[in-house]
């Protein structure tokens, strides 16, 4: 493989519901391509609580993936509040979620160390009050960052 | 355990993807934070739930989850039940409550995700 394959999406701010369809998706291509369940299920998950986190925290947002021919990278992109505190908000069980959020299912502060957990690199980028963009990497084998 | 014996168990109602009824399923994780879902489950597992909403289905898709059990007679909405159907899930609902329906499979064999470790 050695044209990377791209996959873009918009995800929308104002809209509970809709949130997660954009990583619905990609697990859908992903599986199309034939790639390995567990890199999947790795990528999907890390997507998956970014793109939420997009939704509830930031209005919305833009998201990329590419399939490279080592890896899968995951690109999240918001014009949101940002992050104040990076190493604060990465520590499981902090969140600034509302109870509405809770009452739907979120809010744990359990997203961002999980993402962190399920992907090979990650970076956090993140000004309050410009926005913020985070890099996942998830190798296709131990070793080839 | 098999996901028609589940359903005879609980005494559910299958709501979508009857043909997939044997397949088995591994473990189980009872709760209403998918952030929990997300970050603890790990294998071919059957999620228990009151929670009612799409991302339920998500997060059960993304966690490769094959049945999905709603409790205290919970009904999901037609959208809910579309993504489920496209993705072969198995939906059903149930009276009991999650405390009761855990304890059935559980008495029953179906053990729930190993403990977390911090
Ligand atoms: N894209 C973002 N823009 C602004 N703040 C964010 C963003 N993502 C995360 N945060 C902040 O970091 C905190 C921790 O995020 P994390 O995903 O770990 O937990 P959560 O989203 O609050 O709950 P959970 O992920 O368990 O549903 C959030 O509560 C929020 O304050
Ligand atoms: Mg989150």
């Amino acid at each position: 493989m050695s044209e990377n394959l791209t996959f873009r999406f918009n995800v929308e701010g104002d809209d509970f519901t809709s949130a997660g369809q954009a990583s619905v998706q990609v697990k859908k291509n992903l599986r199309q391509l034939g790639l390995d369940s567990e890199i999947i299920r790795r990528v999907s998950i890390a997507m998956y609580e970014g793109e939420i986190n997009m939704v509830i925290h930031a209005g919305g947002g833009t998201a990329e993936v590419n399939v490279c021919e080592d890896y899968i990278e995951i690109i999240l992109e918001d014009h949101g509040p940002g992050i104040k505190d990076i190493e604060q908000a990465m520590q499981a069980g902090y969140s600034t979620a509302p109870d509405s959020i809770r009452s739907l299912g979120f809010g744990a502060g359990m997203g961002l160390p999980n993402m962190k957990k399920n992907s090979d690199t990650m970076t956090v980028e993140s000004t309050v009050g410009v926005g913020t963009r985070i890099v996942m990497r998830i190798m296709y084998k131990e070793g080839c960052v | 355990m098999k996901i028609s014996r589940m359903q005879e168990l609980l005494d559910a109602k299958v709501l979508c993807c009857e043909e997939n009824l044997g397949k088995h399923v591994y473990s189980a994780f009872g709760c209403d934070l998918m952030s929990d879902v997300l970050a603890y489950v790990t294998d071919q597992a059957v999620l228990l739930t009151g929670l009612v909403n799409p991302q339920v289905i998500r997060t059960a898709l993304m966690m490769d989850m094959v049945c999905i059990v709603f409790v205290r007679s919970k009904v999901p909405s037609d959208e809910m039940l579309a993504l489920a159907k496209e993705n072969g899930i198995v939906m059903m609902s149930t009276n009991k409550t999650l405390y009761n329906t855990c304890g059935l499979l559980y008495s029953n064999g179906l053990v729930g995700t190993s403990e977390v470790t911090k």
